[in-house]
């Protein structure tokens, strides 16, 4: 498989901060960053522009301006990476920051592996060779963290869906290896009207898991939210309201085999992954204590935790031990069931949490809007951010995906060419490396297993 | 008592197709070699199926063939029907495949050998290696006779330990009731080299005049034959072809071998060894694609010399009962009478893992070894490795730098790369697949890709190699000229298209471009090609293949290149992996082990992932910086 030596990433954090950077290295970054960008001085090439200087202009995708930014070239070999480097500094926001790292992968650019420029400026000598002890610590710490990330995060119905494909895939391309290896045993002429209705199918569904992306069906790339309470608080109340009030996009994955509910919703343009835990807590008492665990467990690994009170019942044993667990994560307080009497009063919990509380009323819709101003502002503010290495693999994921189905589409026009068979396993075999690494799969010896499992060879 | 003492500079035990191929390799390199055999008769025998070439096989005797190998020009003289398979598909995966008379092949070889200058052909049972310090010094036989050597080739095929086993029947002999050798594996293990004991098998060999071929289908060979040596004249070679016979097992057969099963060597645990799974026994056939109710089988003449047919695709360790009762169900052979029986035959083999892509071994210096030994199946995968170990024990000799073939170069590279990188668990046997970059390792340009690899070693004489040169030059200029010349969209072309049931031109084009059209051809194109001068058959094939996958070939030459970068980084085989931290143990076990000499054989080795990759490259770059330093630090004596 081709792959190239042009790497991109996004290289601030992924918090709604000023800007955000864009980094391309490689052979290619300059060609790249040229088909993008529309300087403000009409025509003005990145190629001939000279090296360390800051230009103003636009990004565009097919005319369709995306951002304005500031972009820094950067020529070889005085750079980070000793490589052709170019910057693309464009206004922030989450949003605009990867669509424009997606639009540079799409015109040959790499999403860069984990601590890849970290390794491309030791290995090139831009770092100290004594530091190389660091660099490979920084690499194993990016690549864990990246692994987590990418298996970890895939939603388990698109994992299934994908082993799924390839399975389809490697066993076509057997067959016709089978047969190519055995021409007198096993006979494939006109195979390709009977395989392009199978291509057909599985560029179907990848392309339906494309346009899925980024509505985080295929990894939970938002904010990890989890709501918390003792039964009855008002917990899935909040989280319809929260969904209903914002028109927000429910995910539905069919397959989806975790225990837990699993929402996304976006507020402006944050992405939150709403865990709700209710459905744990109320089950029968003998899985009640594994129901607590498991809750505790997920709450351990958020990034925010609501935490609903009911303030019309005493506060008992489980809201004691939720004020434990919250101690040293970020946290909101939602005082539910204003609308009821109050028992539970809003200095009993602000002593107790040391937050200031939100009073609200998930029934009757009040106090809603200034949770979702606290969730704002605490992400504005850098309290809470996104999980980078999350984000960047769904943007890796989403790559994978449509170069799989582009070698698909060059399968289909190889069967629509007429071309022999063998042409055809080729970019059949392509895509289902590139399937595979989505899944954290490598191919090693899959084809020869099938081939000897499925097909019965030789004399 | 004073025992024969020789000395020689390449010693080759063994004389089957890795044999023959190393010690003429050896011999031709001017180097004075002895070949041992267990029996003189027994040289370039084929044991098993009567036939030379096959998919990606067909390659591997091209390859041999440019290299300056024998196989090639010896099937050329030997074979009794040719065939050209996949011929339907893309060139990548056409391949030669030819009948061959088994005596004829023998004798033929046989005639080369002892026909070459400083060969010396010699019958007697290799029992031990002599190694000192790390280094080979010869080997010592069963009389107790010594040769010395500067350097060794093991090819001992299936015959270490070797053991013939059919129902309850086992016989302590090499494959056609040869004699066994019982003695080398010990000294071999003495020297801490790791065994592993492999499997294969082979149908029986029944009476022609027993044979209903009415009840057959005919296989005939090709009405134009095409040779396996580039430097058989295709004219020389054209004659009557003998033809083969097609049957089909069905439920009765099937029935038999279920009910028999019990009375089979493997199913008593009888039989230790690991089998191959692309050249399943019948039985396993039966048991494993429950589902099929009927398999193949193609009777084979063993030569004209005989009226012994082979039963291609029964192969089997059945008693010799139920072989006659199975057989005799398979239409066509209900009054077969067996000749030889169908048997399984056990082998010690080594782990190939200890050797370098040199076929060295990486503990013991000056010693070779290649084929079924190094626990590859077949006489055209043997005899690829022959030529190879045979090429480096010379080179080892001479002091010269011994030649590695990669990836992109050779299938033979991809045989030798699979088997020291790879952990094999069966007898591993070539396939088009295993190699990726098989769009540019085609049958019919191995000449282009190796011939001058053969020369710059010595064993391509000058005369061939400035033919290959000029061929590849003819092929450029001519590819260069068709895209030079355009073509407008007027009457005639545009009738032409019709005519092929062509799109029409909406605009001038290249003739280079027609000729990419899948329905058009170099050939078809020659009326709107004024200039066309005549050119050799060969030649029109390369221009016309080149023409047309254009596309692909291009992204496979860039996979090449990037291969490349990690085959060039090269790994010192002395690194302490111990020394890295950050390896993964299981990526760390698994180096140590195969203790690559490239980042990019590293990368291919199972367990080791791109992470420890990246740890590796780090850690390299400092290593280097290191000893460089050392190395300006340290003044010149």
């Amino acid at each position: 498989m081709y792959r190239s030596e042009t790497i991109a990433a996004i290289s601030t954090a992924m918090t709604n901060s000023g800007i955000g950077i864009i980094r391309i290295s490689g052979n290619e970054a300059i060609d790249i960053a040229d088909e993008i960008f529309i300087s403000v001085k009409k025509g003005k090439k990145i190629k001939n522009m000279a090296s360390h200087t800051v230009h103003y202009g636009n990004i565009a995708d097919n005319g369709k301006i995306i951002d304005e930014v500031l972009l820094i070239v950067m020529k070889a070999p005085n750079t980070y990476t000793r490589e052709d480097v170019v910057e693309i500094n464009c206004h922030g926001g989450v949003f605009v920051t990867k669509k424009i790292l997606e639009l540079v992968l799409k015109k040959g650019a790499r999403c860069a592996e984990p601590g890849e420029f970290t390794r491309r400026a030791f290995l090139n000598g831009r770092i100290d060779l004594s530091q190389a002890e660091a660099v490979t610590d920084i690499i194993n710490a990016k690549n864990t963290m990246a692994l987590d990330a990418s298996v970890s995060q895939l939603r388990g119905g698109i994992s299934d869906i994908i082993k799924q494909q390839r399975e389809k895939i490697i066993y076509h391309i057997a067959f016709i290896e089978a047969a190519l290896d055995d021409p007198e045993h096993i006979e494939i002429e006109h195979y390709g009207d009977e395989l392009i209705i199978i291509v057909e199918e599985i560029l179907g569904t990848l392309e339906s898991l494309l346009s899925t992306a980024d509505n985080g069906k295929l990894i939970s790339e938002g904010i990890k939210t989890v709501i918390l309470g003792k039964p009855n608080a008002g917990k899935s109340s909040l989280l319809n309201r929260l969904l209903r009030e914002e028109r927000a996009i429910v995910t539905d994955v069919a397959g989806t085999t975790r225990d837990t509910l699993e929402e996304t919703m976006s507020l402006s343009e944050i992405n939150l992954n709403i865990i709700d835990t209710a459905g744990i807590r109320e089950t029968d008492d003998i899985v009640e204590k594994i129901g607590v665990e498991r809750a505790k467990k997920i709450a351990e690994e958020a990034d925010l935790i609501i935490y609903v009170v009911d303030t019309s019942v005493p506060l008992d044993e489980n809201d004691k031990e939720i004020i434990e667990l919250i101690s040293n994560k970020k946290s909101i307080v939602l005082l539910n069931k204003s609308d009821l009497e109050c028992i539970v009063s809003v200095d009993e919990i602000r002593q107790l949490t040391d937050t200031e509380p939100i009073v609200i009323s998930a029934k009757e819709n009040i106090g809603i809007q200034n949770l979702e101003e606290r969730i704002k502002e605490m992400f504005y503010e850098g309290i809470i951010s996104f999980n980078e290495e999350v984000y960047i693999t769904n943007i890796r994921h989403k790559q994978l995906l449509a170069d799989a189905a582009e070698s698909l589409k060059l399968v289909k026009n190889s069967i629509e060419q007429q071309l022999p068979e063998d042409f055809y396993s080729i970019d059949l075999m392509n895509a289902y490396e590139l399937l595979g690494e989505i899944i954290g799969e490598s191919v090693s010896d899959d084809l020869v297993n099938e081939i000897f499992s499925k097909f019965c060879m030789g004399k | 008592m004073s025992n024969v003492c020789e000395e020689y500079d390449v010693v080759v035990v063994g004389a089957g197709h890795a044999g023959c191929e190393a010690a003429l390799a050896g011999a031709r390199l001017g180097l004075k070699t002895i070949m041992f055999t267990v029996s003189v008769d027994s040289i370039a025998l084929m044991p098993c199926n009567p036939n030379i070439g096959g998919s990606s096989k067909g390659h591997l005797v091209r390859e041999i063939d440019a290299l300056g190998g024998e196989m090639g020009k010896n099937i050329d003289k030997t074979f009794i029907q040719s065939k050209m398979l996949n011929i339907s598909k893309g060139p990548a995966v056409h391949s030669l495949r030819a009948q061959a008379d088994k005596q004829d092949y023998t004798r033929e070889m046989r005639n080369v050998l002892e026909n070459t200058e400083n060969l010396v052909i010699r019958q007697a049972e290799v029992t031990e290696i002599i190694v000192e310090n790390g280094i080979i010094g010869g080997v010592k036989t069963f009389s107790g006779a010594v040769y010395y050597a500067k350097a060794v080739v093991l090819c001992t095929g299936t015959y270490l330990k070797a053991r013939c086993i059919y129902g309850d029947v086992s016989n302590p002999t090499g494959p056609n009731g040869l004699q066994a050798a019982n003695h080398l594996t010990d000294s071999l293990k003495t020297h801490g080299i790791e065994m592993f004991r492999f499997k294969t098998g082979t149908p029986a060999r029944v009476d022609k005049r027993s044979i209903d071929f009415s009840k057959m289908e005919e296989q005939f060979g090709d009405k134009k034959i095409v040779p396996f040596s580039f430097s058989t004249n295709p004219e020389d070679i054209q004659k009557e072809q003998v033809s083969c016979w097609l049957t089909y097992t069905n439920e009765e057969t099937h029935k038999i071998i279920r009910e028999n099963l019990d009375r089979s060597p493997l199913f008593s645990g009888m039989i230790e060894g690991t089998g191959p799974r692309y050249c399943p026994s019948i039985e396993d056939k039966v048991v494993k694609f429950a589902d099929k109710n009927r398999h193949q089988v193609f009777i084979e003449p063993e030569g004209n010399y005989t009226n012994e047919m082979y039963l291609g695709g029964m192969s089997s360790s059945l008693p010799e009962d139920v072989q006659y009762a199975m057989y005799r169900t398979v239409p066509g052979l209900e009054n077969v009478r067996i000749v030889r029986n169908a048997y399984a035959i056990e082998y010690d083999c080594i782990n190939p893992m200890q050797l370098l892509p040199t076929l060295e071994f990486k503990k013991i210096k000056g010693l070779f070894s290649s084929g079924q030994f190094n626990g590859s199946s077949g006489y055209e995968e043997a005899a690829a490795q022959g030529l190879l170990a045979g090429i480096n024990a010379a080179m080892y000799v001479k002091n010269q730098e011994q030649i590695v073939l990669d990836r992109s170069q050779a299938y033979i590279g991809v045989l030798v790369d699979d088997l020291v990188t790879k952990e094999n668990h069966e007898p591993y046997r070539m396939m088009t697949s295993r190699a990726e970059y098989r769009l540019l390792l085609r049958q019919d340009n191995a000449d282009l890709r190796l011939s001058e690899i053969g020369h710059k070693v010595g064993l391509v004489p000058d005369e061939v190699y400035n033919r290959v040169c000029k061929k590849q030059e003819l092929i450029h200029q001519e590819i260069a000229r068709l895209e030079k010349i355009n073509i407008g969209a007027c009457k005639q072309v545009q009738e032409f298209l019709e005519n092929h049931n062509s799109t029409p031109l909406k605009t001038g084009t290249t003739l280079a471009e027609l000729i990419r059209r899948p329905e058009l051809s170099y050939e078809s194109v020659v009326d709107f090609d004024i200039d066309r001068k005549p050119l050799a058959v060969d030649v029109i094939e390369q221009v016309n293949i080149n023409i047309k996958y254009d596309g692909y070939i291009k992204r496979q030459l860039k996979q090449v290149e990037q291969y490349k970068k990690l085959e060039n980084k090269k790994i010192n085989p002395k690194l302490d992996y111990d020394d890295i931290s950050g390896l993964r143990n299981e990526a760390r076990q698994k180096l140590k082990l195969c203790k690559p000499l490239s980042i990019g054989q590293a990368s291919r080795i199972s367990g080791v992932t791109p992470a420890d990759i990246s740890v590796l490259l780090v850690y390299l770059e400092q290593f280097n910086y290191l000893q460089n330093k050392k190395k300006a630090e340290t003044p010149e004596l």
